[in-house]
């Protein structure tokens, strides 16, 4: 015997449809949690990342014991918090001594893990050790710019998964149109040798130049810090075929009060709302009045002469 | 520093630059990042000059650029939503060539002669709403055509009911249920004693069932290797003391110790703290003899000596000779 549960409320069902797989996705959420043992520095570069992705982000701030992403029986817990905030990105922090400061970056497929990237955090600097002009601090949100510079990044496999990775995680939403005054920051990637990278954020200034091309001045503002590649597992081919499958074509955009006739061709449909007569207001250049006010304003000379005339009489 | 052939890709706002060496890493941190800051800079120039040569449209808060495709594809957080198969009633409007045709909401009543709703409160044509039902040949005297209606209506909403589980059921087996419904198991199979529903197990169930197989081995699953998560076997009986083969050096045998609290428990069950019983014993002895004196004494009191009974001497000479 089987029973159809539906939701009882209109928020449930919105809420059911928002987390349904759809043709053009939502953002990807990111959640950020540790495991059993973190250093303060790790704590703070796990606060500083979801600082950065505020609106985006779940921070959770238990210690999970039962978590090894690399592991193969490790990830049942990440996936059931994928599941329950419908995260689709997650920042693993936990130290050691044989990975210390260690950021596992991963990323979720039908909240199934997809792939990971392991990366120890060195030569670390929070946001409040660097010194700007708090106007031109990015705002929570915008798109961010990103320069990888360096061969590394296309030549080392390990860089090129990084490269991915941090591109979805702090790529922001999937825009079509931008507004070009809003953009604040950028993210910049240095691939200082085939296993580290320089993680830099900062933030974009415009300044005039003689051209309508602005000139680009950056400041750095946000954490930076070394990251050092130390192990990765990429998807096996089947199931990276299936996550990068799109759907070719778009989905047609019904246009209301258009229609097509055989005869006529294209007819449209035009809605005039009534026409409030008693309501409207009076404008004061109605031309119908023109020669009223003309009349009017012949008399009001005539008028003031007679009055110039009368203060003249008791003089 | 290389050649100024960066890759940019605008749909991500991003550029690379692979031509970019390190011919030797500045020792100075200030140094390296000064040198990534001006490198970035040259970069994001580029990105921005693609960006602000776009067509952009004027907008109150800014001017707004159309992106194009992004070249770095990224992978999907979940699955393309599968097409939903058709349900009986589309097949059949399909195979008949049945159009789907646009209904009021209001509809013209002529028996009230006022515009009412076609479904919900007060509707048009309502079942209930019929006064009188003419009789028709075919029914028998005895039987309620009011109520008939209601048992029809009844059986027409369970087949609705019904023909929408399956077409449900169907898109379930295709992997398209719509994102709000869930089917859930509820009952017994009504079909087939035999079989028993899937009952589902609960946590307890699940975290036992392990330890349950583990018994099977040599040494009762005590050295097997846990999953993680996964909690020690339970123990199950009493947990037994054995005393160790070699004594040391200590006040007294632990073998006689323990011997000795058995046998105090033993005696126990016989001894009672409050009673005494031999004691208790001679005192009823005691009271009893003491009774049967009383008794005595009163008997021989109240009776006369004739209703003295016969005392038969036990003298061999009294015994008559016959």
């Amino acid at each position: 015997m089987l029973k159809i549960k539906t939701p009882r409320t209109h928020r449930a069902q919105r809420a059911l449809e928002k987390r349904a797989p759809k043709l053009v996705e939502n953002g990807k959420k990111t959640l950020i949690l540790h495991g059993t043992k973190t250093s303060n520095l790790l704590n703070s570069v796990l606060t500083q990342i979801y600082h950065l992705k505020r609106d985006s982000a779940v921070n959770y701030t238990k210690k999970n014991e039962n978590i090894r992403p690399f592991e193969s029986g490790g990830e049942t817990s990440l996936e059931f918090f994928s599941l329950k905030t419908d995260c689709s990105l997650f920042v693993f922090g936990s130290h050691s001594k044989k990975r210390p400061n260690n950021l596992v970056l991963g990323r979720m497929y039908d909240h199934h893990v997809y792939d990971l990237v392991e990366v120890g955090v060195e030569n670390f600097r929070p946001i409040e050790s660097f010194e700007y002009d708090k106007k031109i601090t990015p705002r929570i949100g915008s798109k961010p710019f990103f320069a990888f510079i360096g061969e590394g990044f296309e030549s080392v496999e390990e860089l090129k998964h990084l490269k991915e990775v941090l591109l979805d995680l702090f790529g922001g939403e999937v825009v079509e149109n931008l507004n070009l005054g809003g953009i604040d920051r950028v993210f910049v990637c240095t691939a200082t040798s085939s296993t580290t990278i320089l993680f830099m954020h900062c933030a974009l200034r415009l300044k005039r130049s003689g051209t309508s091309l602005p000139r680009m001045e950056l400041v750095e503002v946000g954490p930076s810090m070394d990251l050092v590649v130390r192990r990765h597992s990429l998807p096996n081919d089947s199931l990276k075929k299936e996550a990068m499958k799109t759907a070719s074509d778009q989905p047609k955009k019904k246009i209301k009060n258009v229609s097509s006739d055989i005869v006529q061709g294209k007819i449209g449909k035009i809605y005039i709302p009534d026409q409030q007569v008693g309501n409207m207001p009076l404008s004061n250049d109605i031309r119908g009045l023109k020669r009223e006010r003309r009349e009017a304003k012949k008399n009001k000379v005539n008028g003031e002469d007679q009055s110039k005339k009368r203060k003249m009489d008791p003089q | 520093m290389g050649a100024e052939t960066y890759q940019i890709d605008l749909g991500n706002l991003m550029a690379f630059d692979p031509s970019h060496h390190f011919q030797s890493i500045p020792s100075a941190r200030e140094d390296l990042v000064k040198e990534c800051l001006q490198k970035g800079t040259e970069l994001v120039q580029a990105i921005a000059n693609a960006l602000f040569s776009l067509p952009s449209t004027e907008d109150p808060d800014g001017p707004i650029v159309h992106l194009p495709q992004p070249t770095t594809r990224l992978p999907r957080e979940k699955h393309l939503p599968k097409p939903k198969p058709p349900t009986k009633w589309e097949l059949f409007a399909k195979a008949k060539g049945i159009k789907n045709r646009k209904k009021d909401k209001r509809v013209f009543d002529e028996q009230t002669g006022a515009w009412k709703r076609r479904h919900g409160y007060d509707r048009v044509n309502d079942d209930k709403d019929v006064p009188i039902i003419e009789a028709k040949l075919t029914d028998e005297p005895g039987e309620d055509p009011f109520a008939q209606r209601k048992v029809e209506k009844k059986k027409r909403v369970e087949k609705q009911e019904k023909n929408r589980l399956q077409n449900l059921k169907q898109a379930m087996k295709a992997g398209a249920l719509p994102s709000h419904v869930q089917l859930a198991a509820t009952a017994l199979p009504i079909t087939g004693s035999q079989k028993e529903a899937p009952k589902k197990a609960s946590k307890e169930e699940l975290e036992n069932v392990a330890g349950m197989a583990a018994t099977a081995t040599a040494s009762g699953g005590k050295f097997d290797k846990k999953l993680p998560g996964e909690k020690a076997p339970k123990h199950a009986g009493k947990f037994r003391k054995f005393l160790p083969v070699v004594e040391g050096k200590g006040m007294g045998t632990q073998e006689k110790q323990q011997t000795e609290k058995i046998l105090n428990q033993l005696m126990a069950k016989s001894s009672h703290d409050i009673l005494d019983v031999n004691k208790a014993v001679t005192m009823f002895n005691v009271k009893k003899e003491r009774q049967r004196k009383k008794e005595k004494d009163r008997e021989v009191f109240n009776t006369s000596n004739k209703l003295k009974p016969k005392k038969k001497s036990l003298k061999k000479s009294s015994k008559k000779k016959n």
